[in-house]
């Protein structure tokens, strides 16, 4: 039975910060509350006020110039950005991780910023915008700040957020030339939560060489981060089977999973050595591939 | 707790009421409004059988606030029928068998109505997206899809559309 609150519908964005500074503490905000109603409905979370902020237009865009790269608001539903013609022509990996993410009902109402703030260790767009180099704009009534979506995710169910931060926008910056990325989770059904997930992005040079790394893991820790050791083995090196076996190896080494219902803390490192050679592979042939 | 007031338009018809703004859009439309063709099946966002359209998007109206429905067109599986007579796709179901228990149909209606309007002729595969967040625990999907391509294959201008 969910708990009885206080609904406020702030209409613009300056009103629901200054509300969410009047009742920080005590409030939760509300979004597409895919999530978030769930945890009420069974008790966990019973906030004395709800801020609705689903309906407010100024957090609904998404925008893409080669200067500033992608901005997605963060009322922006999933299924907007799963449509999204700038989005499938410059971050395909998102329209394919969006194609993932729980049933059409739930992406046509879930909005990205309620799914971020939400910091579900499994959740997907985290360890892809991770591995993309994302960051998040912030603000609540006095000042804007940018958070990177590595430092985003503190703990199990925790961000970075202030209690009285709204999460405004994901910013993803133009991808380097030569940079592939890619993610795939690893579920029972398909479109559930994944038991366990890799994204990786790899940028090369001409010859092929790995410049640039990035791997992150999902649903292998309390948070969605970045298997730092594996990333940095890949500096300098060119795609090979023996290489693609340590990065494996280290990515699982990096993991923290627990045991649970649905699979063992070693199955779980199992998961993440396939997805991370997986992953690792095909971002950096899709590289070799690209401009 | 204040009852708030809510305004929105259910099957063409506007509707305000009054409510607990902690009530999910379900409860009004079943408690409130008497519509009680929508479903409550998992309560959780998983099995769909509570799927409305909010202004054309299918939706699980198990988790989403009353409130945040304000002002929206809401279409519930009693607007599918229109004057007493089925609509294409609920005759489809009807003649494909594309049922056992029921409780599963009307968010299968609903989730099919969506996905019609987007892919007026959607491949097997789209319509097996289309229906995924939707669960018949009688296992009657092979049913269920062929009544949903049978109605996308009917030609423009054929009798009921």
């Amino acid at each position: 039975m969910i708990r009885d609150f206080v609904y406020l519908k702030p209409g613009t964005l300056d009103e629901a910060l200054a509300l969410l500074s009047e009742h920080r503490g005590e409030c939760k905000v509300i979004g597409g509350g895919q999530s978030l109603l769930i945890l009420m409905r069974q008790g966990l979370v019973t906030p004395a006020y709800l801020i609705d902020i689903k309906h407010l237009d100024e957090l609904n865009s998404i925008t893409f110039d080669n200067k500033d790269g992608l901005k997605i608001g963060a009322t922006t539903t999933h299924r907007t950005i799963e449509t999204s013609e700038a989005v499938k022509a410059h971050f395909p990996v998102l329209v394919e991780m969006e194609q993932n993410v729980a049933s059409i009902q739930t992406r046509n109402w879930g909005t990205i910023g309620g799914n971020l703030a939400h910091a579900d260790p499994a959740g997907d767009p985290g360890p892809v915008l991770i591995a993309l180099d994302a960051s998040f704009r912030v603000a609540n009534t006095e000042q804007e700040r940018t958070i990177s979506a590595d430092a985003f995710f503190l703990d199990y169910f925790e961000t970075a957020l202030q209690d009285d931060e709204l999460l405004l926008e994901v910013k993803v910056p133009t991808q380097k030339p030569k940079t592939g990325t890619a993610y795939e989770k690893f579920t029972i059904i398909k479109n559930d939560l994944g038991i366990a997930s890799v994204a990786a992005s790899v940028t090369v040079d001409k010859v092929g060489k790995c410049t640039k790394a990035r791997i992150a893991l999902g649903a292998v820790a309390p948070t969605a981060r970045r298997a730092i050791q594996a990333e940095q083995d890949l500096l300098g090196q060119t795609l090979g089977e023996d290489l693609l076996n340590h990065i494996a190896q280290k990515a699982s080494e990096e993991a923290k999973p627990i045991s649970d219902i649905h699979a063992s803390e070693d199955f779980r490192r199992h998961l993440v050595k396939v997805l991370a050679a997986r992953m690792v592979a095909k971002a950096w042939k899709q590289a070799i591939a690209s401009a | 707790m204040e009852k708030r007031r809510l305004s929105m338009t259910v099957n063409g018809q506007l509707y305000e009421v009054y409510v607990n703004p902690k009530r999910l859009l379900v409860e009004v439309l079943r408690d409130e409004l008497g519509l009680t063709g929508t479903k409550r099946g998992c309560d959780t966002v998983s099995c769909g059988a509570c799927t409305v359209l909010i202004n054309g998007l299918a939706v699980k109206s198990c988790s989403v606030l009353a409130m945040q429905a304000e002002d929206a067109e809401i279409t519930t599986v009693e607007g599918l029928a229109a004057g007493g007579q089925l609509n294409p796709l609920q005759r489809s179901f009807l003649d494909h068998g594309a049922y056992q228990c029921g409780f599963c149909t009307p968010g299968m209606l609903m989730s099919a109505t969506a996905l019609l309007r987007e892919k007026p002729d959607p491949t097997r595969r789209e319509i097996q997206e289309g229906i995924h967040g939707n669960i018949c625990r009688c296992t009657g999907y092979n049913s269920i899809i062929r009544a949903i391509a049978a109605v996308a294959q009917r030609k423009p201008g054929e009798e009921g559309q």
